[in-house]
């Protein structure tokens, strides 16, 4: 989105919509993320083309792809206001940064349990 | 004089959102804050899934969701790896594409329309919570639950190689924990967002956005209802597939 449609519709308080169209391209988007993520786990993996080693950090990826559909289409993130968007992802880095703080605490938890 | 109306001019209040004149992200104010509250939801849902995380990541050997998860309740017992929750993970899905088609329809003040979608909506909802219930009570009856796990012997058949008794043991309670804890705290998220929609459906159907000219409350519950959506994208990863 531009800038400039946000000025356009200041006054109604709410602004480009999801057309019928859009909503069912999104739709179909994640469906078929999904169906791809069950044809990895289902056929690829268990008769050995893609070793589950691999498989893992395509479902991540895959899995934040969605996530992306539906926050900026599904709950209209990407036409909001730049700031209203910032105030929502920026908080994020948090959760990222437990990621990586637990994940690396949890390999030394390996040897404690020995 | 003239100091004094400068004075009151800027001691006068204003009485448009945010008290600032305008609203700084042109968002009303009951939204902003219906994302902030999933804001913080999200932070509550990832220690969750991190605890998962770094428990799994720290555990030699752990159940492969494809050996527990293999029933279509009513259909087949086992043989049948993720099927179920395949189809848990389309309802969820649909249910959220009719919610923006509620929004959608209420952007054009549809009121027929936006009550069709609500109603969907809160269908696909009860679906996915019967199915969560049939998945919660199969696992059940084979052993899993808070604080216990199937019989020692039993236990094998859910892991793919490797590790001693004891660690099976250790990591099946810590899986079993884990699963209930996390789809229980993502299903009753849906419980609540079910009950939210009948009553926003319910006043609908009463005329109350009509009389206020905005269905702008249909959007506020639906920011709740794609949250609940998007957090099982990620249950579904971190339990099913990885």
């Amino acid at each position: 989105m531009s800038t400039e449609s946000h000025e356009v519709h200041h006054e109604g308080g709410e602004h480009e919509s999801m057309s019928k169209g859009r909503i069912i391209k999104v739709a179909l988007i994640l469906s078929a993320i999904t169906a791809v993520e069950f044809i990895i786990a289902l056929l690829l993996v268990p008769h050995g083309y893609l070793d589950i080693k691999y498989a893992n950090p395509v479902y991540i990826v895959l899995t934040l792809f969605k996530a992306f559909y539906i926050v900026a289409y599904f709950m209209h993130l990407k036409f909001e206001k730049l700031g209203l968007a910032l105030s929502i992802i920026v908080p994020i880095l948090f959760i990222i940064g437990l990621i990586l703080v637990l994940t690396n605490e949890s390999h030394h938890w390996i040897d404690l349990r020995r | 004089m003239s100091t004094a109306t400068a004075v009151s001019e800027i001691d006068e209040v204003k009485s448009t959102s945010w008290s600032g004149g305008r609203s700084p992200f042109n968002v009303e104010y009951g939204k902003v804050m219906m994302w902030f509250f999933l804001l913080g939801d999200a932070f509550t849902f990832s220690s969750l899934l991190i605890s998962y995380g770094s428990l799994r990541f720290s555990a030699s050997v752990w159940p492969a969701a494809d050996k527990v998860f293999q029933s279509v309740p009513g259909l087949v017992d086992s043989g049948a790896p993720l099927v179920f929750v395949g189809i848990m993970t389309f309802i969820l899905i649909l249910s959220s594409v009719t919610m923006v088609l509620a929004v959608e329809a209420g952007h054009r003040n549809s009121k027929k329309e936006v009550i069709g979608w609500m109603i969907a909506t809160v269908i696909g909802g009860l679906m996915f919570l019967g199915c969560q219930a049939l998945e919660w009570s199969h696992l059940h009856h084979e052993g899993f639950w808070w604080g216990s796990t199937p019989a020692l012997e039993e236990l094998g058949k859910f892991f793919n190689e490797g590790g001693t008794e004891a660690a099976r043991h250790m990591t099946a309670q810590e899986f079993a924990n884990l699963f209930f804890t996390i789809t229980g705290f993502h299903g009753f998220h849906v419980f609540t967002g079910v009950l939210i929609n009948i009553i926003i459906t319910v006043n609908v159907l009463l005329g109350t956005y009509e009389k206020r000219g905005s269905y702008l409350m249909i959007e506020k519950v639906g920011l709740y209802w794609h949250f609940v959506d998007l957090v099982w994208v990620f249950v579904f990863t971190f339990f099913y597939l990885v």
